[in-house]
């Protein structure tokens, strides 16, 4: 693996896996709120958000509109940039390498390949080695998390279904990558060769989880967070901060709502603080069956 | 008595780490009543707004006040810094800090994350506060880190950053009494002298 890392006359190491990954690790119990304008970018920051997601249409407005979607108008993101102190992400399509480039040459503070975009390659994800700003990707299973982490994810996020404001992918997803770790810090070291094998993931990758139990990087939750109280399920079972598309500004007082999820994240476990915090918060964002949907974005990316 | 780490938002985890890596059990901590039983904190790195934020609705601000007057031992990284100094450049201007330690410090003082740097650093006057041998240069990660622009009467340096020709560079760790506090985020590395010197500071 290369690493696009850079040595200045300083001795200053800048673009470090270190570095990327030491970003991600600040970002815990955090909740990072998707914002299409500078005006939702400050609601988000003054109600708490760790980081904002600057992109033009919220997943439930792309899942609405369809068409092609694409990464963000730059004056969009440098706006967003220029509002808040706050770091700011955005979203480059899977595989989609020139995107990236734009937002690494924007300054943004971490890349999501996203599969709420519309793919620009069937078969290749960004090689994120390449890149000095950390990325983090989307993955619905531990293979998918690993094959992400060896391209060089600095941190992985459950897809879970986005748009739908219906959190059962993600609890699928958790479920499934937390499960898989468990059950591969009991196998013998002859077994996870066929682990690796199963998982379609590098072997150095698997054998690093037998023997710490969690996966190299955080692991973060995205897709179907919209009350309080999704934010308290993932993290109960083992996320380590959320990402909120379109659950806060889809709802009917996103400032509160967005408040009382920071609260939820931080104090998880405290079930009184929660309940607090959910009363009266107006509608939440209407939602989605699964089984009613057309399309599923979390199958995209492989 | 025990050690504590802010447990509301950041990278508090590995605090608690470093921390078993020495041999002592600490805390994490969320709620007002769990301030009493410390001999000293950790405020960790995250984002100082957010962490500012919660430590308000928390009820954990005007506590945690009183027990800094009172001299607990704390010890803040990165984000932990900036609530800390008595003086915020670039911060927002409702962003709540203790001014507890004698330091100006500007947020994001080294730029966006694409800034964010691994280097060695000049820590001989924190090797002459600790007892045992000298350990070299330290190694030290800055992410979006606060830089400290100014540095007041009765506080320590502690280390800096080395300049291109070797000479002195930012302060980027500093003592004043109760309180320690670093730019950079000690509890990434795997050199605990930062870790140690606290624990001497809370009486460990």
């Amino acid at each position: 693996m290369t690493e696009q890392a850079r040595a200045s006359e300083t001795g200053r190491e800048t673009g470090t896996f270190t570095v990327k990954r030491g970003l991600a690790d600040m970002l815990r119990g955090g909740v990072i709120m998707d914002v299409v304008t500078s005006d939702e970018a400050k609601v988000a920051e003054d109600a708490g958000a760790v980081a904002v997601m600057a992109l033009e249409r919220v997943p439930a407005d792309i899942r609405r509109d369809g068409g092609v979607a694409r990464m963000s108008d730059p004056a969009m993101i440098e706006g967003i940039q220029a509002a808040v102190t706050i770091p700011v992400m955005a979203k480059a399509r899977i595989g989609h390498f020139a995107e990236a480039q734009v937002l690494q040459a924007l300054a943004v503070d971490y890349i999501d390949e996203s599969e709420v975009l519309t793919p620009a390659d069937e078969a290749h994800h960004i090689d994120k080695w390449a890149f000095e700003v950390p990325f983090v990707c989307g993955a619905t299973n531990l293979g998918e998390a690993l094959r992400r982490i060896s391209e060089g994810a600095a941190m992985i996020r459950s897809k879970g279904e986005a748009g739908t404001g219906n959190i059962v992918e993600a609890v699928r997803h958790l479920r499934s990558i937390r499960g898989d770790i468990k059950k591969i810090t009991q196998a013998d070291s002859a077994e996870l060769y066929g682990w690796a094998k199963a998982l379609g993931a590098p072997i150095g990758l698997v054998q690093e989880i037998a023997e710490t139990g969690e996966l190299p990087v955080p692991l973060f939750c995205a897709g179907g967070i919209a009350t309080p109280a999704d934010a308290s399920l993932v993290l109960q079972l083992g996320a380590e901060a959320v990402f909120v598309g379109s659950g806060i500004f889809k709802s009917e007082d996103p400032s509160r709502r967005a408040r009382a999820i920071v609260e939820a994240t931080t104090h998880f476990t405290d079930a009184a603080l929660v309940a607090k915090v959910s009363t009266g918060l107006g509608e939440a964002m209407r939602g989605e069956e699964i089984g009613a949907l057309t399309e599923r974005l979390a199958e995209r990316g492989w | 008595m025990t050690v504590g780490v802010l447990a509301l938002q950041g990278d508090f985890a590995k605090h608690l780490d470093a921390f078993a890596e020495l041999g002592v059990e600490a805390v994490a901590v969320r709620r007002p009543v769990e301030l009493d039983a410390l001999c000293g904190l950790v405020l960790p790195g995250g984002e100082s707004t957010t962490l500012s934020l919660l430590l308000d609705s928390s009820g954990l601000t005007e506590p945690l006040a009183e027990h800094l007057r009172a001299g607990l031992a704390v010890f803040g990284t990165c984000a932990g810094l900036v609530l800390l100094a008595e003086e915020i450049l670039d911060g927002r201007p409702d962003q709540r800090a203790f001014g507890v330690l004698g330091v100006t410090v500007r947020r994001n003082g080294y730029g966006r994350q694409l800034a964010s740097f691994e280097t060695e650093l000049d820590a001989a006057a924190l090797d002459a506060s600790l007892s045992g041998d000298p350990g070299g240069p330290l190694p030290a990660v800055f992410i979006r880190a606060p830089r400290i622009e100014t540095v007041g009467p009765g506080v320590e340096v502690l280390a800096r950053l080395v300049g291109p020709g070797g000479e002195d560079g930012d302060v980027v760790a500093v003592r004043e009494k109760n309180i320690l506090a670093a730019a950079f985020h000690p509890e990434l590395t795997a050199d605990r002298r930062m870790h140690r010197l606290f624990l001497e500071m809370a009486g460990e």
